[in-house]
């Protein structure tokens, strides 16, 4: 794509995206960049809407083919909008032994919604993870980037009941 | 032990650079280091370590943090700092705050909330008194006058063995020291003696930390009537090396979880501030890239990785020297090289713990890895659910990098190599090293045929050396010790430690590191601590998705690569599930297989469509429905894919079922011919029951129940109807009064 080009398309990636995409298309292996892009993007927006995997495409010029087959290979990345919270259960051993389901149907039940679903608010999103690395609290959610653990299914109604006072007091 | 000032007389004579000068580049940065430190240790009477890792501060020890921090500003005291570490490996545990005084014993408090904090505070910071009920020790009655640590030489060659704790005890007694006075403990930390074949006993006398060596009674008769009852040093047994095990034992003391340990790999884990280049630096952090860098050809580094006889400790196994001779001598000038912190199995975390608290020590593997392959790139491939490590390594990158320890000219050796970050996005076949290296390319992680192998063409078509996080975290030890040193440790044919995640059904949960060779059971009891509750252990899963499941028989299995293997299972990343009375084997397998199945990357029909069809004819038993030649096909599938699928994840994925079906076909038995679970897992095998001795008829069943196919009135007994129940399980955890019974 020329910079003439570049100068009439009206990008929706903030600046500082806009700016590491070019920044990687200028090193070697520019295309290896593309899941750490896409990564970046996902944090800054929650999840990979169409409109920003093609504009990822041309900005890092890769074919937008390559740019949707990464996307939907990796479970990491998620194409529709996320709750505010994203829960993610760990369906590790250790968690699954220590009675992970139990937790899982434990939130499913508090907020009405099953895994991979949004609560209505847009507060909270369930999904599914595969052990985070600190099996000795077993069983574990991982809330955005904070992890809890020792949970019993007693404890989620007070868990949540936290996260929604924290939002009401803004 | 390679002393710095061994290494700076070390010369090969066949280098054409100034053999040396590298050395001695480096003896500058150690001393700065060294002196920055001493200057923080002077200037505080007391240091506060607090675990800084995913797990601790899911326990809450940002928490803990915070209230030492207000209190120490309320306090006014300056001379009180808090020290960052990574995580200790006993997660049951954490938060585990650390007291270190100059003239004691450190003290290791447990499960520390910011109530505890405070009395920690008031009492044992401010007032000098130990706070019993929270220590982590619980051999720890008082405070003594003297802590004894005695060290086993496995390797003592002299004669006369005796039993040095006997021997103590008797001598302290006849000179009218009790057990209050004087604390006596025998730790494990076997092969890790550097020189001295003969000495029979390292001693290790707190809170001075004087180390004596122990040849003889005689000796230990001269430090019990000198040091113990006299107080005075007694200079001429005074051992001055400082063994690498001395950073474990002067930071956790005599704390049993620790002390029988061998931690080659966790050296620093919990010791150091993962994010202070001059804290790995003070532990001879470097010194051994600087050691290889000063006077080594790339083709000694890897005669000396074979001698040590590491192998991966990513799964396979292989041997990590061959392994990079392969890429050494590969046509392509540029080459690569890959950490794979990808940590697939879903149980295993040291890796992470590692990458988290310790990660200099993987950047310094590589670059020794890199100058014995001649790359001069480096990949390391985190996968994203680890945040903070993440975080930590780029950290550890630029500082490195800001001290010329990567990048162009390392140390000033002429020798150029950097290292890049990728992440990965949650998939576990990416941790198989032709899919890594396809998304490291950002491609779909898909796995490829191999020959040819990554060391023929990797990366972009060039020779690339893939190595697991824990392997890399061994190679500086390697050069630092010596090959022979290292490969004294271990069994025969699997040299050196190996770290295990402990979890599941077990008291310490956590990481656990000790010789190969060590058994099942000591790692388990000894060290685990047994099952919690009065429970009895059943089996032990290792190597995650790819393993088996050992039985309680196989307990005194000695653990290597190939014990393993002999018994079905794999060693695997090290993964150690503890499995009790409650666990169902079949549920278990079933686990397993639901997870490689969503994890398979479709490419291969066997391992596609394969694990589908096995994962449903274990659906079929666990729900009562199976058909009678089930058992039959299950079996012959599992082979069938093992021999065809296409990557290790397919050919391993059968693993979890063959080895529960040989060692517990009963237990699928069961399920098949009496529809029945005995562990009372599957939901569908389940019968409700009310007692009715038991029952008050308070309603509540009745009440929760989603079917509404519980019956009674208030205070008479209830009644379930069988046939409408659904199995859902919250009538038994509803009742107060242990009136239901599931059959
Ligand atoms: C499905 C699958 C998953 C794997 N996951 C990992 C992993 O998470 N970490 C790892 O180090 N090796 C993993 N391996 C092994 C790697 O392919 C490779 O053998 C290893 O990284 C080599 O390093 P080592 O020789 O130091 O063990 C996996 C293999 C397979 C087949
Ligand atoms: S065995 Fe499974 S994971 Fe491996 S290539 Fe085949 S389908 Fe993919
Ligand atoms: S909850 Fe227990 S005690 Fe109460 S009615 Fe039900 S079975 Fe009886
Ligand atoms: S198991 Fe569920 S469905 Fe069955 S009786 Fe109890 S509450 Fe009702
Ligand atoms: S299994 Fe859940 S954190 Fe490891």
């Amino acid at each position: 794509m020329s910079a003439h080009d570049t100068a009439e398309r009206q990008y929706t990636l903030d600046r500082e995206l806009q700016a590491y995409i070019s920044e990687c298309r200028g090193k070697e292996h520019s295309e290896s960049f593309l899941i750490s892009v896409l990564h970046k993007v996902q944090a800054r927006y929650g999840y990979l809407s169409q409109e920003h995997m093609q504009e990822v495409a041309e900005l890092l010029g890769v074919p937008a083919s390559t740019v949707s087959g990464v996307a939907t290979f990796y479970h990491f990345f998620r194409l529709q909008p996320q709750g505010k919270y994203k829960v993610s259960f760990c369906l590790g051993t250790a968690c699954y032994v220590k009675g992970a389901p139990a937790i899982i149907d434990a939130f499913k039940e508090e907020l009405g919604i099953d895994v991979g679903e949004t609560t209505k608010d847009g507060l909270f999103s369930l999904e599914i993870t595969r052990c985070l690395g600190v099996c000795g609290l077993a069983p574990v959610v991982m809330i955005n980037e904070t992890v809890h653990g020792k949970l019993t299914p007693a404890s989620i109604p007070a868990l949540i009941a936290g996260i929604r006072k924290k939002e009401e007091a803004g | 032990m390679c002393r710095l000032r061994d290494l700076l007389a070390a010369t090969n004579g066949k280098g054409v650079r100034i053999v040396g000068t590298i050395l001695e580049g480096y003896a500058r940065l150690q001393a700065a280091a060294r002196e920055r430190m001493h200057e923080r240790i002077k200037a505080h009477q007391i240091e506060i370590h607090i675990g800084d890792a995913t797990c601790e501060n899911a326990a809450g020890s940002l928490e803990v943090r915070d209230e030492f921090e207000k209190l120490i500003e309320a306090s006014g005291r300056t001379d009180i700092v808090i020290k960052k570490t990574g995580c200790t490996g006993r997660c049951s545990a954490e938060p585990i705050v650390g007291v270190m005084q100059h003239g004691k014993p450190p003290f290791k408090y447990q499960s520390v909330t910011p109530e505890k904090v405070r009395r920690i505070f008031t009492e044992h910071i401010l007032n000098g008194k130990i706070v019993l009920d929270y220590l982590l020790d619980k051999k720890t009655k008082n405070e003594y006058r003297y802590q004894v640590a005695f060290y086993k030489n496995s390797t003592y060659c002299g004669a006369e063995p005796f039993d040095a704790l006997e021997l103590a005890d008797a001598g302290l007694r006849a000179a009218g020291l009790g057990e209050t006075d004087v604390k006596l403990s025998l730790c494990l930390n076997r092969g890790l003696f550097i020189s001295h074949c003969d000495v029979q006993y390292y001693m290790i006398v707190f809170p001075q930390i004087v180390r004596y060596r122990i040849r003889s009674r005689a000796d230990l008769e001269k430090v019990i009537a000198g040091h113990l009852v006299g107080g005075m040093v007694v200079g001429d047994l005074v051992e001055e090396e400082d063994a690498l095990f001395d950073r474990y034992l002067t930071t956790y003391a005599d704390i049993e979880f620790f002390s029988k340990q061998t931690r080659l790999t966790l050296r620093n884990s919990g010791i150091v501030d993962p994010e202070s280049l001059d804290d790995y630096v003070f532990y001879d952090g470097f010194g051994a890239a600087a050691r290889v860098l000063d006077g080594m050809s790339p083709e000694e580094v890897v005669a000396d990785v074979k001698k040590s006889g590491l192998r991966g400790r990513g799964g396979a196994g292989f041997l990590t020297g061959l392994k990079w001779e392969f890429a050494q001598k590969a046509k392509n000038p540029r080459r690569y090289i890959i950490c794979n912190a990808d940590e697939g199995d879903p149980g295993a975390f040291m890796d992470r713990s590692t990458l988290e608290g310790d990660p200099f020590s993987i950047i310094e593997g590589m670059i020794i890895g890199a100058y014995a392959t001649g790359a001069s790139q480096g990949y390391c491939y985190i996968r994203a659910e680890y945040p903070l490590a993440i975080q930590r390594v780029e950290m550890a990158i630029d500082k490195a990098r800001a001290a010329g320890l990567l990048g162009k000219n390392i140390l000033g050796s002429g020798f150029d190599f950097d290292l890049e970050i990728r992440l990965g996005a949650g998939a576990f076949v990416c941790g198989e090293e032709t899919a890594l290296m396809h998304s490291i390319e950002g491609r779909r992680g898909q796995p490829r045929i191999r020959p040819p192998f990554p060391a023929e063409s990797g990366l972009w078509g060039c020779p690339t050396t893939i190595n697991n996080v824990e392997t890399w975290a061994n190679v500086p030890v390697i050069f630092l010790y010596g090959a022979d040193w290292f490969a004294r440790i271990g069994t025969e044919k699997s040299k050196g430690t190996k770290v295990f995640a402990l979890a599941g059904k077990v008291k310490n949960t956590g990481l656990v590191e000790v010789p190969m060779g060590t058994t099942l059971r000591n790692v388990i009891f000894d060290i685990g601590g047994g099952i919690p509750g009065d429970k009895m252990i059943k089996a032990v899963q290792t190597g995650g998705p790819s393993g088996g499941c050992i039985p309680v028989g196989m307990l005194d299995t000695e653990v290597d690569y190939d014990s393993l293997a002999a018994i079905g299972s794999i060693m695997g990343s090290g993964g150690m599930i503890v499995l009790d009375e409650d666990s169902c084997m079949v549920d278990v397998a079933k686990f397993f297989l639901e997870f490689t199945m969503s994890e398979s990357c479709g490419k291969c029909t066997p391992c596609r469509e394969g694990t589908l069809r096995m994962y449903e004819i274990l659906e079929r038993i666990t729900r009562g429905e199976a058909r009678h030649d089930d058992l039959d096909n299950l079996e012959r599938l599992a082979n069938l894919i093992k021999k065809t699928a296409l990557c290790g994840l397919g050919q391993t994925a059968p693993n979890p079922v063959l080895s529960t079906l040989k060692h517990f076909k009963d237990e699928y038995e069961v399920h098949v011919r009496d529809r029945r679970c005995p562990a009372k897992v599957c939901k569908k095998l389940i019968v409700y029951e009310i007692d009715k001795e038991k029952c008050i008829g308070c309603t509540a069943c009745a009440r929760v129940c989603p079917v509404s196919c519980i019956s009674g009135k208030p205070k008479m007994v209830h009644e379930i109807d069988k046939d409408k129940c659904i199995r859902c399980g919250q009538c038994w955890t509803t009742c107060k009064f242990d009136a239901i019974r599931k059959n």
